[in-house]
Parts: structure tokens; sequence; C-alpha cells
């Protein structure tokens, strides 16, 4: 046998037929793939999500016909002019105030846990660290809110602990404050808040930990050779690269708060949140057209913060 | 205030002042002894080089100097402070990283600034001084750029104006020509030269180039396994390494083993031969120049521009020989040529070679 016999043809045949003969045409024209792979879900939020938002726009534009109940359609600002009603006003300033309290909160609570992930947890650590944040996701949303009002009830079981170690007092005056307070937590503000931060918390976590993941340990130690003391490192270096992922956490939890109506109703007051007005006009009241007003206040506080985001250099470290 | 001042009564560098001493200092990690029972004395204004493989504990000893890790074991004094517990920003030291390790979120000139923008200087001082400190690294113009606008050697520059700037008692530089090509590295290597003559600074550089330690330094601790093997000058450690090992590593020499050693006519010990100093000649021309030599067989010959490097076969031993590259331009695995040596190229080390 000679030695050119033993080698292998130049070009390699070990796996032709149909499939191998499309693969090397995807791969010769990038172009062809990625059309064919981004074609369905551009399709898709073109011309469903997106044509479903503009119809959705172009309803609170009509008018409920308070007489026949029927809707009017013909062009009128009456409806948008109905959301500055103190009564719906009020409802947006609550969802607002409620959003931003939960993302600071979220924010505040959820940076030490990201900058342990990022920077200490390694291995089994880290691992530990995605399930015991993600778990909670696992279960249903909804036996989790309930779970929380049986912990905040009136007879619940924080009420219950806080009796027994001497704190029931502490409670009680807490409950009596304005605003804030209520006849049990489970009836209050604070519950509604504590539910909402609690529900919310991993979609702050996850972005600020990846964001802290990309910042190289070396930046820190150069900040600290350049003679930083640890708090100037966080502020002039940690911060200002973690600052997108805080931004991507806080449009996860500002913009979930101001479109949840099943927290609200099930733990706190009687006061309605912009979810709870969208949902109760477009179905038990038919009055679509100002629902869709309604639905579209989250949309254009949501453009607003990310404008005042970017103008604040959220974006740079990107 | 200039970076560059005139040295004074009090700066002039007496040659006397340690800059960087470590007593017996360790690093272990764990099980991991990373630096093991290291003595050590930088000299105020040295150009000091660490070297040696990865791994061998030259980098762990400039981050003992720079703060960033504490000893496990052992003193370390910074001009006569002890250091050991004291965090880097109390440290009157500045590292050149890497891999540079510059604020990608800020300017060049930010960046340059920081270390005396968190001292507390105002903004136009800080301006005033980080332009200084770009103009020594040759960088006017840049410092609106972001550090992702500017190649690696820029990069390498900002990172030095950086560390500069903050005019440190010892300037410490991890590998940080690794990450260039080797015209820039060069340029660098004749840049930082100039520069530590202008500055009178003490510097301390680590790097596994055994070529840029030997070029560029005044003194070179050799590290091997989290120890120091030698300490001196470029031309002691290459003309009297004292272990098989700094033989090997600097300049890969041919180390003889003592049988070896006797047989070419030098003293029954381990022994280093540098490749430069042994003779190679066609068969028949061969006389020993009153040393030791016999025939030897080619095994393989590479072309490495200006010089050509022979392996031999000698002696049922492998012998390295680097000729000049217009010699032997016909020669072939196989051939025989005569090769000879100097008495006094046969360089003992010390005891039994130092390593087990």
């Amino acid at each position: 046998m000679t030695a050119a016999a033993a080698l292998p043809a130049a070009r390699n045949t070990a796996r032709d037929g149909v499939f191998a003969r499309l693969a090397d045409r995807l791969y010769m024209s990038p172009k062809l793939l990625l059309f064919l792979l981004l074609a369905p879900p551009l399709l898709w939020v073109g011309v469903v999500y997106l044509g479903a938002l503009f119809a959705l726009l172009a309803q609170s534009f009509f008018a409920l016909d308070d007489f026949s109940g029927m809707i009017d359609r013909t062009f009128t600002l009456a409806t948008w002019a109905q959301l500055f009603h103190p009564a719906n006003l009020d409802i947006i300033m609550r969802t607002v105030a409620m959003a931003a309290m939960v993302t600071l909160c979220s924010a505040l609570i959820g940076f030490p846990i990201a900058y342990y992930a990022a920077r200490y947890a390694r291995g089994r650590m880290k691992a530990l660290f995605y399930l015991a944040v993600m778990l909670p996701l696992w279960s249903s949303y909804l036996v989790r809110v309930y779970a929380w009002k049986l912990i905040l009830a009136k007879e619940g079981i924080l009420a219950w602990s806080l009796d027994r170690i001497g704190a029931g007092p502490i409670l009680e005056a807490y409950l009596a404050l304005p605003v804030v307070g209520g006849p049990s937590l489970s009836a209050s503000y604070t519950g509604t808040f504590i539910v909402f931060v609690y529900v919310w918390l991993p979609f702050m976590i996850l972005p600020i930990q990846a964001a802290l993941e990309r910042v190289p340990g070396n930046l820190i130690e150069a900040s600290a050779d350049l003679g930083a003391a640890p708090g100037q490192t966080f502020r002039t270096v940690v911060f200002p690269l973690a600052l997108p992922g805080i931004v991507a956490g806080s449009i996860f939890t500002f913009s979930l708060t101001l479109g949840d109506y099943i927290i609200p109703q099930i733990v706190g007051g009687s006061q309605f949140y912009l979810g709870q007005a969208v949902y109760t006009h477009q179905g038990t009241a038919g009055n679509i057209p100002l629902a869709a007003a309604f639905s579209v206040v989250p949309i254009l506080i949501m453009a607003v913060y990310l404008t005042i985001a970017r103008r604040m250099g959220a974006f740079n470290a990107l | 205030m200039n970076i560059v001042s005139p040295p004074t009564s009090e700066t002039v560098s007496t040659g006397l002042e340690i800059a960087v001493a470590f007593q017996g200092v360790s690093r272990h990690f764990g099980s991991v002894k990373a630096v093991d029972g290291v003595d050590l004395a930088v000299r105020e204004g040295e150009f000091f080089a660490m070297l040696g493989p990865s791994g061998s504990g030259k980098t762990t000893c400039l981050r003992l100097i720079a703060g960033f890790e504490q000893p496990t074991a052992g003193h370390i004094e910074i001009f006569g402070e002890t250091a050991e517990g004291l965090p880097p920003y109390r440290r009157n030291v500045n590292t050149v990283f890497q891999d540079y390790a510059l604020f990608p979120h800020m300017s060049v000139i930010a960046n340059v600034g920081y270390g005396l923008m968190v001292k507390g200087v105002n903004r136009a001082e800080r301006a005033g001084q980080a332009r200084e400190a770009l103009a020594l690294v040759r960088l006017e113009g840049y410092e609106d750029r972001k550090p992702s606008q500017l190649s690696g050697g820029q990069r390498q520059r900002v990172a030095l104006a950086r560390a500069l700037v903050n005019r440190p008692r010892v300037l410490l530089l991890d590998e940080p020509l690794g990450a260039l090509d080797l015209k820039l590295r060069e340029e660098m290597q004749d840049e930082l030269r100039t520069l530590h003559r202008k500055l009178g600074l003490t510097f301390v550089f680590v790097t596994h180039d055994q070529g840029e330690a030997l070029s560029m330094a005044d003194r070179v601790a050799v590290f091997d396994r989290g120890r120091i093997v030698q300490v001196g000058t470029p031309e002691d450690v290459y003309e009297r390494p004292a272990t098989r090992f700094v033989a090997d590593f600097v300049g890969g020499s041919n180390v003889l083993d003592p049988d070896f050693a006797a047989m070419a006519g030098g003293a029954a010990r381990w022994t280093s031969l540098r490749p430069e100093k042994i003779r190679v000649a066609p068969v028949a021309t061969n006389e020993p120049v009153g040393g030791a030599g016999g025939i030897a067989e080619v095994i393989d010959v590479q072309y490495q521009g200006s010089v050509r490097r022979l392996v031999l076969g000698f002696a049922g031993r492998r012998l390295v020989a680097v000729v000049s590259a217009a010699q032997f331009a016909g020669i072939v695995p196989g051939a025989h040529v005569g090769v000879s040596w100097p008495r006094d190229a046969l360089q003992p080390m010390a005891g039994e070679g130092g390593d087990p």
C-alpha cells in the first residue's frame, strides 16, 4: 500500500445528504440563516404585538356613550381628559409612588446579594445562589401572594410571632401611622409593598449580578492601588459600572409593579392601582376606551423614566 | 508641581537605602506555597526585575508589595515602614497591571487623574498634572478618548501615566509588555528605560521573558517554585548561573552533568555551557582551542534570522550551539561537525546544582 492511497480525499464526504447540503447552504449564506431565524419573531412582535398596541392606542381616542353604554367611534379627547379626574389621577399617583418605592427598595436589598454572588460566590455557592433566587419563580405566583396574605394577616404568623416576643405593641404603633398603616399589615400599603418587593426581587438581582459579573476584579484593585478607599471605589468604579444592570432591573420592577392588578387585590386596602383600573374598566364596566387610556399611562411613564436614565448616563458603560 | 523634578539633595539615590525589603516572606494558599520564604532587598532607584516561569511566585511577590495580598509569614518593609496589614490605598506604591485595568467608563484624562481625584486634588490642578503625565508617555491629544478607542500600546501608556501621576515611591510593573507585539514591545522597553533614568524612581518589574529582564533591569531575581534561586546583575545571572534551573531558564544553557563536565574538561560538577561559547567547525579543520571538544552529529538545524541554532549529539548527550547564520548554510541533519570550547566557558554551579 502506498502512502498516498491511505490519505483521505481533499473533500470531506463523510456527511453528505439532504440535511448536510442544507447546512452547507446556510453556512455559506449567513444572511439567509439570520432571515429564517428572525422572520417569525419579527412577524410576531411587529404585527401581533405592535399592531395590538396601536389598536389599543386608537381605542383611547374613542369614548363610551354614558347613556347607551355603547362605544362611540368618533375621534375625541374626552377619554383622555377623564384620566385627569381626581379619582383617576389618584390611581396613577398611587401606582407610580408604589412602583418607585418598590424599585428603590428592591435595588437596596438586591445589590448586596448580587454583589456577593458576582464577586465572591464560586462553584456550588453560585449554583445555590441561582437556585435561591429562582426558586420562588417556580411556584405559582398566586400561591405565593396568598401565602403572604396569611403571613401578614391580623391573626397571621407575623403578628403572632411579634406578640410572642413582646413586640406586639410595636406593630400596633406602626399600624396606627397614617398612610403606611391600616387595620392589619395585609390590609395596608405596607403589606402591598412587602409582597411587591418579594415578588419582583429576582428581577432586580439577576441583571445587577450580570452587570457586576462583567466588572473585572482588577479594576477594583487598580482603584485601591491608586489610593481610593473602599467607599470611593464603590462610588466611582463599582456603582457606575453596575448602573446599567440596576436600570435594567428597575425597568422590570417598575413596569411590573405598574401593570400588576392581582397583588393589590389580594393584599392591601381597597384603593385601586393602574392594573386594577384597566381590568375593571375593560371587564366589568365595558369602558374599553378608558381602559385603553389607562394602559397607555405605564408606557408613557416608562418612556419618561428611560429618557431620564439615559440623560443621567445610565447606559454610558454599555 | 512637576512629575519630573530635578533630583534634590534628599531625593538623590544613594543606592544605600532599601526601597522594598522582604524577610522570610511566605504566601501560602491552602497547601499551595505561592511564595515560600523569600528574602529580598530592592535598592532605591533600582530597576529590579523578578523573572520566572508562570506559577513561580513572582507576581504574588509583586502583589504583596502592592498590598493586594498579605503574607502568611514574614515581614515586608517599604522604605523602612512595615507594610503588612496596610491596605493598598495606604501604600505609596503604584501598579501598572498586566492587562492595564483602565476604567472603561472614564476618559483617558479621567483615568490618569483618578489617583489625584480620590486624594481630593481640585479639577484644574488634576487636569494639569494628568496632561503632564500623558506628555511624559508621549500621548498628548488623546485626553478625551475612552480606553476602548485606544490601541494596546496606547492603553499601556495610559496605564503608565495613571500610575506615575501619583509620584509613587515604587512603581510596580506586572508583565506590562506581555500583551504587545514584538515591535511595540521593543519600543516600550526603550521607553521604560528612558523613563526610569529620567524619573529616578524604583521600578519593580515582573516578567517571564528572560531577554526582557536581562536587557532592562539593573538586577534580576530569578524565581523558581515560590523561591528566589538567584539575585544579581544580568551578567551575573547569565554568565554565572547559580543553579541548573537558572542556567536553563535564562538563556537556555547546556546543562552538563558532572560526568560529562569532567570529560569535557571541567570539574566533576553540574556545569553550564552557553550555546554561543561552543565553536563549531567543519570536521577537517576542527581542533580544540585550549579546551576540549570532539566530533558531534547534527540532529537538527533551526534558522533564526541572525543566527543558526544547531542541535548536536555529542558523546551520547544533546548539545545546543549557536552560530552565525552566515555559517553552515548547507548543513543538514546527519552531517558531522567538530565542536570545541574553551575551559573558561564551563561554568560550574553551586553545590549539587541547586535543584533536586
